[in-house]
C-alpha cells in the first residue's frame, strides 16, 4: 500500500489531502471539503498533465519568442518537451497560433506561438 | 512646444490603459490618447508568457501576451490612438499633460478627462533594509522575469528567491525551465502570499522548499553575489540567532511586493489613501481631481488581470462622459472598512447611484468560514458566507442598486466571523 499526499490547487482552502493506492489504483482519497478536490486528487494520481509555457530562439533577433503546449502535456515530458524545443529556431513573421514544434515528444501536443513576430 | 487636444487622454499603456481607452472610444470619445513610456503597448503582460489570464473576460486559458494581443487589437481597430516611446511627466490638475518622446519631442496635451492607468513597481532591495554588500547578481522578480522573457537573458544559475508573491513563485518555474536551480523560496511570513496552484505548479513540481517563517538576513559578495544567510524568524518576524543557515547562489529574486506608481497622480493633486496606496475614488473611478479617473494597479494592486479590465473598462467610459460634459464631482459618501477589512476601493459613493456598485477589497488576515457583511444605516444591504477569505485573494462585493438606496449614509464592510 502506497500513501500520498496531495495540496489542493483549485481555491485558497488548498486542503491537505491525503490517498491511499494499491499496486496503482486508488483506494481512498480523503481530506478534501469538497468534490472539486477529490476530483483533482484522482486526476493528479491517475495521470498528472500540466500547460507548459516556454521560450524559442527566433532568427536574428535577441528577444525569443513565447510559445505554449496547445493542450496539456504529462508532467514527466515537461522538461524533454523543452529539450525538444531548445533545437528549434523560428524565422519571422510568425503569428499567434502558428505551430512551432508539431507532436511535441509524441504527445500529440504542439508547440504554438503566443505573441506575434514582424 | 507643440499643443493638442484630445477628448479622453490615458496615461499607461498596459491592460488597464488598453481597456480604459478602448471604452472611452466606445462611449463615443471622438479622440482617445493612450501614452505609454515603453516601445510597445501591453505593459506587464509583454513579460507575461505563463498562462492563466483570461478565464473571467474571456472564458478561456490565455498566456498574458495573448491576452493583452487581444486588447491591442480591439484598441487599435476601434480607433484608439497609442503613442508608445512617449512618457507623461507632469500632469496639473486642470488636465493639461506634458509628454516626451523621442520622436516629437516635449508636448502639451490639453485633455476632457484623464485616465491613470501608470500600474505599479516592484518593492526593492533598498526598502528590505537587508544588510550585505551592493554586489551584482539581486534582482527585483519581475526585473529577472523582463530579462529572461523579452531580453533572452539569463540572470544567473543558482537562485533563492525571496518572498512568495506570484511573481517570485511564476520565476522560480521560469528559472528551472531555463537550466538554472532554484534552491529555495524564502518567505518571512507563516503562510504565502501567492495563490495554491502556483505553490504546487512552480515549487513543489520540481522539489524547491519553501521556506516559511524566514528571511534572508545577510547577502554575501563583493563584485558578483556569492551567498545568501537564511534564518527562521519568531512571531514577532525578527530572525532567531542561531538559525543561520548558508545558501551558496549567484543570483537573489526579491518578490515582496508592489508599489502603485502614483508620483504623476500627486502632482495633479490626486488624493491617495494610505490602505491601498492608490487614489481614493468613488463608483465612477473619478479622484478628488474632477475629470481624473484612475483605474488598475495604480488604483490598487490586483492579483487577475480580468478584473483590471473590467475595473478600466469603468473608467474609460466615465471619463468619455465626462469629456462629453457630463461634469459630476466625484462622490463623497464614505465607504467604511470595518472589522477584518484593508484597503477598500471605492472609497466614496455618490448620493444618488445608477447602478449596481462593486466594491473591492483585501481582508486582514485568513478568515474560514466566514460572513462578508455590508451595512448601511443598520441596515445589511449584503451577506455572503464564504469558505475562506486570504488576504493574497481580492475579495469583490456587488452592491445591487436597489439594496444601496440613496442618501448620505456610509456604507461599511466587515468581516464576520
Amino acid at each position: 500500500m502506497e500513501e500520498r499526499e496531495l495540496i489542493c490547487i483549485n481555491c485558497p482552502m488548498g486542503c491537505r489531502m491525503k490517498a491511499t493506492l494499491e499496486g496503482g489504483t486508488i483506494t481512498s482519497v480523503t481530506g478534501f471539503t469538497c468534490k472539486r478536490g477529490e476530483t483533482y486528487a484522482r486526476e493528479e494520481l491517475t495521470r498528472p498533465v500540466r500547460m507548459v509555457t516556454a521560450l524559442v530562439r527566433v532568427k536574428g533577433r535577441a528577444q525569443p519568442l513565447p510559445v505554449k503546449t496547445d493542450r496539456p502535456i504529462d508532467k514527466d515530458l515537461i522538461f524533454d518537451a523543452l529539450a525538444a524545443l531548445g533545437h528549434v529556431t523560428v524565422q519571422p513573421p510568425i503569428r499567434i497560433g502558428e505551430v512551432v514544434l508539431a507532436n511535441v515528444c509524441g504527445t500529440c501536443a504542439n508547440f504554438v506561438a503566443t505573441a506575434n513576430v514582424r | 512646444m507643440r499643443e493638442r487636444e484630445v477628448g479622453v487622454l490615458v496615461i499607461g499603456g498596459g491592460p488597464a490603459g488598453l481597456a480604459a481607452g478602448i471604452a472611452a472610444k466606445e462611449a463615443g470619445c471622438a479622440r482617445v490618447l493612450v501614452v505609454d513610456r515603453e516601445d510597445a503597448p501591453g505593459g506587464i503582460l509583454k513579460q507575461c508568457i505563463h498562462n492563466g489570464f483570461g478565464l473571467q473576460a474571456f472564458g478561456e486559458e490565455l498566456t498574458g501576451t495573448e491576452y493583452a494581443e487581444r486588447y491591442i487589437e480591439k484598441a487599435f481597430a476601434a480607433g484608439v490612438e497609442v503613442a508608445c516611446g512617449t512618457m507623461a511627466i507632469d500632469l496639473t490638475g486642470g488636465r493639461v499633460a506634458t509628454i516626451v518622446s523621442r520622436a516629437r519631442g516635449l508636448e502639451t496635451v490639453r485633455a476632457g478627462a484623464v485616465v491613470l492607468a501608470m500600474g505599479c513597481r516592484e518593492r526593492p532591495r533598498g526598502a528590505l533594509a537587508t544588510p550585505g554588500s551592493r554586489c551584482a547578481g539581486v534582482y527585483t522578480a519581475g526585473n529577472a522575469q523582463k530579462l529572461v522573457n523579452m531580453k533572452g537573458l539569463m540572470p544567473g544559475k543558482r537562485v533563492v528567491i525571496l518572498g512568495s508573491g506570484d511573481i517570485g513563485l511564476i520565476m522560480a518555474r521560469r528559472m528551472t525551465f531555463m537550466g538554472a536551480r532554484v534552491l529555495a523560496c524564502v518567505e518571512l511570513m507563516p503562510y504565502s502570499a501567492g495563490l495554491t496552484r502556483n505553490i504546487v505548479q512552480c515549487l513543489d513540481d520540481f522539489g524547491i522548499p519553501l521556506l516559511l517563517s524566514h528571511t534572508v538576513v545577510d547577502i554575501k559578495g563583493r563584485e558578483r553575489l556569492e551567498g545568501v544567510s537564511v534564518a527562521a524568524v519568531d512571531e514577532t518576524l525578527s530572525p532567531i540567532p542561531g538559525t543561520e543557515r548558508e545558501l551558496a547562489c549567484d543570483t537573489l529574486l526579491l518578490s515582496v511586493g508592489l508599489l502603485p506608481e502614483n508620483e504623476l497622480s500627486s502632482t495633479a493633486g490626486v488624493r491617495l489613501s494610505p490602505a491601498t496606496g492608490g487614489a481614493e475614488v468613488d463608483e465612477n473611478l473619478q479622484t478628488a481631481v474632477p475629470g481624473v479617473f484612475s483605474c488598475g494597479n495604480v488604483l490598487h494592486v490586483h492579483d487577475l488581470v480580468d478584473f483590471v479590465s473590467e475595473e478600466a473598462a469603468r473608467a474609460g467610459k466615465a471619463a468619455a462622459r465626462y469629456a462629453a460634459g457630463e461634469t459630476r464631482p466625484r462622490g463623497t459618501v464614505p465607504v467604511e472598512a470595518g472589522s477584518g477589512v484593508g484597503g477598500i476601493v471605492p472609497q466614496f459613493l455618490g448620493e444618488q447611484i445608477e447602478g449596481d456598485v462593486k466594491l473591492m477589497f483585501r481582508t486582514r488576515g485568513i478568515y474560514k468560514k466566514a460572513r462578508v457583511v455590508a451595512e448601511r444605516g443598520g441596515r445589511e444591504i449584503y451577506s455572503k458566507r464564504e469558505m475562506i477569505l486570504v488576504p493574497g485573494e481580492m475579495v469583490g462585493v456587488t452592491l445591487k442598486k436597489d439594496a444601496l438606496g440613496s442618501g448620505r449614509e456610509p456604507v461599511r464592510v466587515r468581516i464576520e466571523v
